[in-house]
């Protein structure tokens, strides 16, 4: 099968300190793909460069089979459109309504007219199970799952096929965090989506990721869930045999 | 064509065609404008085994579509299945659609023009008040702080003085420079009709002295520093910086108002000096160059011109130009909640109420000093 995307020998440094060092990563059309590693060990430079916001020193990152790196902004275009990206943050517009926020690209690439821009708006909106009254409200005046929703429903604005997350469910309580997995699950299995995410949420990982890259040393070893957890290395070792890990396994073990 | 209309005996098919995507939105919009007529007689059977794509802004507009035949009388039924993504858009719009929380509608006519002139009377006192307040605060801060150098935050204050003032020293002394060529020119120009050349260094020397070197020292800061200082203190509100320093313990007036307000304060004075000798500099030059008077009958005629006080008339006004600029540049700042487009309001509000009050203020000072006669 085609991988929606292969990152291969991707080599990012800043000054001095390299950060990824030949990194190889493939995700499949479909999956769930979660990415882990130590703060600092460069999980958020490896999503910047597969969005093409970051150029790397060596390596080339391919989705659904177009070379994202080095290419003029112009011919991004075509590939940006594939995928939709939510930031850790949310990054909403502050001065646009929600409902705004999710018609800002439609409106931007297809001339179509305002009642069907409020209507395609208005089904994302609640497609991510905020309420109608949302739409019409400032990210200022959201709660924190409200603004994680809210951008969500942003990023799939253009339908993309591929979704990236970063950090879906930090900052969340457990609750709305599990709701969020939830919505995620849903709407990966009903739009038939390929997700990429950058997580340190154990309970996200065990409930929604299919497979699993972990960042050591900038290279990425990636695998099944089985296969990392049982995974030698000293570090991946000490992260989900830990105490937080073995806590978060039991419950998820539970639950499912 | 992503429609095909086939009639068969007792009901009609619409042969579902072609790309269901967001990228054919727009014209898929124009041809379910046109479907309402295709819906007259009965059952409508929708075949969609030969969409290519579909997506859910294409799903969308299939249920739109599905809504328009049936709200024009037809019975929808679908050859095969129904596609998985309508399923899906029906779940989430179930509930139905919640109201927004409406507005009461809008007045009209006198209505509405007492409206708003009783709106704007409700804002005016609200900021009247905030900038009662906000002073108030303000000097209470340097009460306190006064009784303990430390909270003055020296380090601070100077800090401040090298953004607003050593860094403003160019620009303030060159506009100064070429604003007293502008004076001396026009001076020159005129007087020479009364054969009164001389006199420009008169002209010159009071008006840069009393007026212009501070007035447009005072904009040029208002411009600079004034917007800065909302602007800091705006995105350190969205940044919750400002509610992380009151959890700490510290007050936001005594750590970013006071430093600011009194480093200004020093700041201004110093440029205005500066801007005066450049002023009287640009002055000697042109009088030179337009009157043939050498620096050294420049130096005593520019004494006769000057009364003691002639200087001390400007730069008195100095500090409280830069209050007022500092102040007006801070509160704005403060108020910054929620947006973006918050913080651009009220940085243009800050530049304009501060040059505003800048020139009201030096107006009360004109008639303050003429009823002192100095």
């Amino acid at each position: 099968m085609e991988p929606a995307i292969r990152v291969r020998g991707i080599v990012n440094r800043f000054g001095r300190h390299v950060v990824h060092d030949g990194l190889d990563l493939e995700v499949f059309p479909g999956e769930v793909f979660g990415i882990v590693g130590g703060s600092g060990s460069g999980k958020s430079v490896l999503l910047r460069t597969m969005l093409g916001l970051q150029r790397p020193a060596a390596g080339s990152v391919l989705i659904e089979g177009q070379e994202v790196t080095g290419r003029p902004a112009r011919e991004l275009l075509a590939v940006k459109r594939r995928y939709g990206v939510t930031f850790q943050h949310g990054a909403l517009f502050t001065a646009l309504t929600v409902a705004q926020n999710v018609q800002l690209p439609i409106a931007e690439y297809y001339p179509v007219s305002e009642a069907m821009l409020r209507g395609l708006a208005e089904m994302r909106v609640r497609m991510v199970g905020l309420p109608a009254a949302a739409a019409d409200q400032y990210p200022s005046e959201l709660s924190g799952g409200m603004i994680k929703r809210a951008a969500l429903a942003r990023a799939l604005a253009l339908d993309p096929p591929l979704l990236f997350l970063d950090e879906p469910t930090s900052g969340l309580d457990p609750i709305s965090a599990a709701a969020f997995d939830r919505l995620v699950l849903y709407l990966q299995r009903s739009l038939r989506l390929t997700i990429v995410m950058i997580t340190h949420d154990l309970d996200t990982i065990f409930r929604i990721c299919n497979r699993i890259g972990v960042i050591v040393e900038g290279r990425m070893i990636s695998g099944t869930l089985d296969e990392i957890v049982r995974h030698e290395h000293p570090w991946i070792r000490d992260y989900f045999h830990g105490e937080r890990s073995r806590s978060a396994r039991g419950l998820a073990g539970t639950d499912g | 064509m992503q429609l095909e209309v086939q009639d068969e005996a007792g009901h009609r098919t619409l042969r579902l065609t072609g790309r269901w995507t967001v990228q054919e939105a727009a014209a898929l919009e124009l041809l379910l404008g046109r479907v309402d007529g295709l819906a007259a007689n009965g059952a409508v059977v929708l075949d969609g085994a030969g969409i290519e794509a579909l997506d859910l802004s294409g799903a969308w507009l299939l249920r739109a579509l599905e809504g328009r035949l049936a709200a024009a009388g037809a019975r929808v039924e679908w050859r095969g299945e129904r596609p998985g993504l309508l399923t899906f858009i029906d779940e989430a719009m179930a509930g139905g659609i919640v109201p927004g929380t409406g507005e009461a509608p809008a007045p009209q006519g006198l209505e509405r023009g007492l409206h708003e002139i009783g709106r704007f009377a409700v804002l005016a006192r609200g900021q009247a008040l905030d900038l009662l307040g906000f002073v108030g605060a303000l000097i209470s801060v340097l009460g306190r702080a006064l009784g303990n150098l430390r909270r003055l935050r020296p380090a601070s204050i100077v800090r401040h003085v090298h953004e607003t003032g050593v860094r403003a020293i160019p620009i303030v002394a060159l506009i100064a420079f070429l604003i007293s060529v502008i004076v001396a020119y026009i001076g020159a120009q005129q007087l020479r009709k009364f054969g009164g050349e001389i006199f420009v260094v008169d002209l010159v020397t009071i008006a840069v002295l009393r007026e212009l070197g501070v007035l447009l020292t005072a904009v040029i800061v208002a411009g600079r520093s004034g917007s800065a200082f909302a602007a800091e203190l705006g995105v350190m509100q969205l940044n919750d910086e400002v509610d992380a320093l009151r959890a700490i313990g510290m007050d936001p007036v005594e750590v970013l108002i006071l430093p600011r307000v009194l480093g200004l304060m020093i700041a201004l004075p110093a440029l205005t000096v500066i801007a005066d000798a450049m002023g009287l500099a640009g002055g000697a030059l042109l009088s030179w160059y337009l009157v043939d008077l050498p620096l050294s009958q420049y130096l005593e005629r520019m004494q006769d011109a000057i009364a003691s006080t002639t200087f001390w008339v400007g730069i008195a006004k100095a500090p409280v130009f830069a209050f007022l600029i500092a102040t007006i540049g801070t509160l704005r700042g403060m108020q910054v909640r929620g947006s973006s487009r918050e913080l651009g309001r009220l940085t243009t509000v800050a530049v304009v109420q501060a040059i505003f009050l800048v020139i009201l203020a030096d107006a009360v000072f004109a008639v303050i000093f003429m009823e002192l006669d100095i």
